[in-house]
């Protein structure tokens, strides 16, 4: 029940369903549970956390960009701003992680709705410049408010207790804490995609004026998906913050919103699993190739080019392609 | 049947210091076939897009159904029941042609921002879509892609797209533009049926189409009105003539 279309040179395969999730898209979602869960005891639990953290970081984007057709160069505002809130609320306040993580997310979403309020009356690169230079804006606050310590970032964060029950200092259980909310937000971001909303959505991302013609008030849509996608990036941003007990100027900074784009773009932007590989693929390349030092963006920059010109399409792209299927 | 459904007062459009519409008046009767003919560069499209608010007018004043429209969005136009088509067909070439249809159908949902629900609710529009693609005869086609069909079947999809709508007056915006013979028949024909209680102010080139199908013509000529009336007027009148076929335009 799929096909291959062109358009623009550019491939794509294209869903033929009735909206619920197909059983192989089950499959790969409980197999990717399984391989979650059993992770923890063959591989560090915080890399594992790390690439958990990016690669909801990334679906958030992609919901934005592979479904929205919006590219926002400045995601790190909102990762960065949940990180800091997230950290404050738990180092300064004392709030348990659950409630910080909630307070972080919130924050990305009000950041989200100001931003994207503005942004949205512009277009293609226009809007990937507004939001970058939102994001710059946020990164200058970081770096000169009071609360977020600077160059030093917020340090030291405590990871508390869930519930105020339950501690997080082992990183085994906070481990299935992050498995959590990474899930949650995958699903979650699945249902959006093929909601009724998903589907105006991709409707406007196809072609905007007949969207427009058809009744469609595209900018209220627009703005919506932006605030759901700073709000995901916000949680990946919090659950980040916990995680590494830190929040600092790198979360805002915007080379963190070119690579969030990078992951999606490796991954495959417009799939559902794409945002994953491709987030698992940098993280994992930041962290075993830490040893070249600078070199590291010199080889991203490599693979960049090289899946630019080869597959466009993305990782998981090009796999839907060949097996016909969307991913 | 003098009943006014959309009209244009001193309609004009200037774009840094050239006039592409100049002071046009426009009156569409209800239920008429109108077409808007001219030669290149004499303000059709332009004009299409002022009605439509997908351009804001210089001056003047869009009035539908006796509202006032001149400051209404595009979206809230299309809502009120007058509903346009594009030059380049209008679909969503990566969703298929059942989903194309399903798009406009949704809109009596009201908006859709429930991104909470599954779009299995949706599946109650299934049945209309597909009745809305068999009259445009693309009932083998609902499950394939719009990007993969024919340039005709295309423009069949977008006008069962705008159908679903069951919008009260058409625009269609050179509905015949780049087809083959064979479809440009099935078209007409199509357009023909539609029309049968609803208004159509269309633009368009093939002259045979335009006498086939409407009551009405008016023909602009470098952003103003030339001449108005029926094929027969129209085509008899010499300063129609002259900007088709003589010289001074460019």
């Amino acid at each position: 029940m799929t096909a291959l279309t062109e358009t623009n040179g550019a491939t794509m395969v294209v869903e033929r369903g009735n909206g619920s999730m197909p059983r192989y898209q089950i499959a790969i979602f409980l197999a990717l549970l399984a391989l979650s869960l059993a992770a923890p005891f063959f591989l560090y639990p915080v890399f594992l956390m790390k690439v958990m953290c990016f690669a909801l970081f990334a679906c958030a984007l992609n919901l934005l960009l592979g479904f929205g057709g919006l590219l926002s160069f400045g995601h790190a505002a909102f990762f960065g701003s949940a990180a800091y809130v997230s950290a404050h609320a738990a180092k300064v306040w004392g709030l348990t992680p659950e409630v910080a993580i909630i307070l972080g997310t919130l924050a990305a979403v009000v950041l989200g709705f100001v931003i994207g309020l503005l942004a949205i009356r512009r277009q293609g690169i226009y809007f990937a410049m507004v939001t970058l230079a939102f994001a710059q804006m946020v990164y200058f606050a970081a770096l000169q408010a009071p609360f977020t310590g600077g160059e030093d970032g917020i340090q030291n964060v405590p990871r508390g207790d869930l519930f105020g029950a339950i501690s997080m200092s082992s990183d085994l259980s906070l481990y299935f804490v992050v498995l959590v909310i990474t899930f949650g937000g995958l699903l979650a971001i699945y249902r959006i995609i093929h909601s009724p909303f998903g589907q105006v959505l991709k409707a406007i991302r196809e072609n905007e004026p007949r969207a427009i013609s058809l009744g469609y008030r595209v900018n209220s849509y627009k703005l919506a998906v932006f605030i759901l996608s700073a709000g995901f990036a916000g949680l990946a941003g919090a659950t980040k913050a916990i995680v590494f007990q830190l929040a600092s100027l790198t979360d805002v900074y915007w080379s963190m919103s070119g690579e969030v784009v990078l992951m999606v773009l490796l991954g495959g932007m417009g799939t559902v699993f794409g945002p994953l590989v491709g987030a698992a693929v940098i993280v994992t390349m930041q962290n075993y190739l830490a040893s070249f030092g600078a070199w590291v963006t010199i080889i991203q920059g490599c693979i960049f080019v090289v899946s630019v010109m080869l597959f466009r399409e993305g990782i998981v792209g090009v796999i839907a392609k060949l097996i016909r299927r969307p991913l | 049947m003098n009943d006014v459904i959309l009209a244009a007062e001193n309609l004009t459009k200037e774009f840094k210091g050239f006039v592409a519409v100049d002071g046009v008046n426009l009156r569409v009767r209800r239920g008429q076939i109108h077409a808007l003919i001219g030669p290149n560069g004499a303000g059709k499209t332009t004009c299409f897009n002022l009605l439509t608010k997908f351009l804001s007018p210089t001056r003047g004043t869009i009035t539908y159904g006796g509202k006032d429209i001149t400051a209404m969005s595009s979206a809230d136009i299309a809502r009120l029941g007058l509903v346009r088509s594009f030059q380049i067909s209008a679909v969503f070439p990566h969703l298929t042609a059942l989903e194309n249809v399903r798009i406009a159908l949704q809109r009596r949902r009201g908006d859709s921002f429930d991104f909470w629900r599954s779009q299995k609710i949706l599946s109650r529009f299934d049945e209309e879509a597909l009745s809305l693609l068999a009259e445009v005869g693309l009932s083998e086609f609902a499950n394939t892609s719009a990007s993969e069909l024919s340039y005709g079947r295309k423009r069949a999809l977008e006008i069962a797209t705008t159908l679903a709508l069951n919008p009260e007056m058409l625009l269609l915006d050179e509905p015949m533009a780049g087809m083959a013979q064979a479809d440009v028949e099935r078209i007409t024909a199509l357009i023909q049926r539609i029309s049968a209680n609803r208004t159509i102010l269309m633009v368009e080139h093939n002259l045979s189409v335009v006498a086939t199908l409407s009551n009405t013509i008016t023909v602009l000529a470098r952003g103003k009105v030339l001449a108005e009336g029926d094929y027969a007027t129209v085509s008899q009148d010499p300063r129609v003539v002259e900007a088709y076929i003589g010289a001074g335009h460019g």
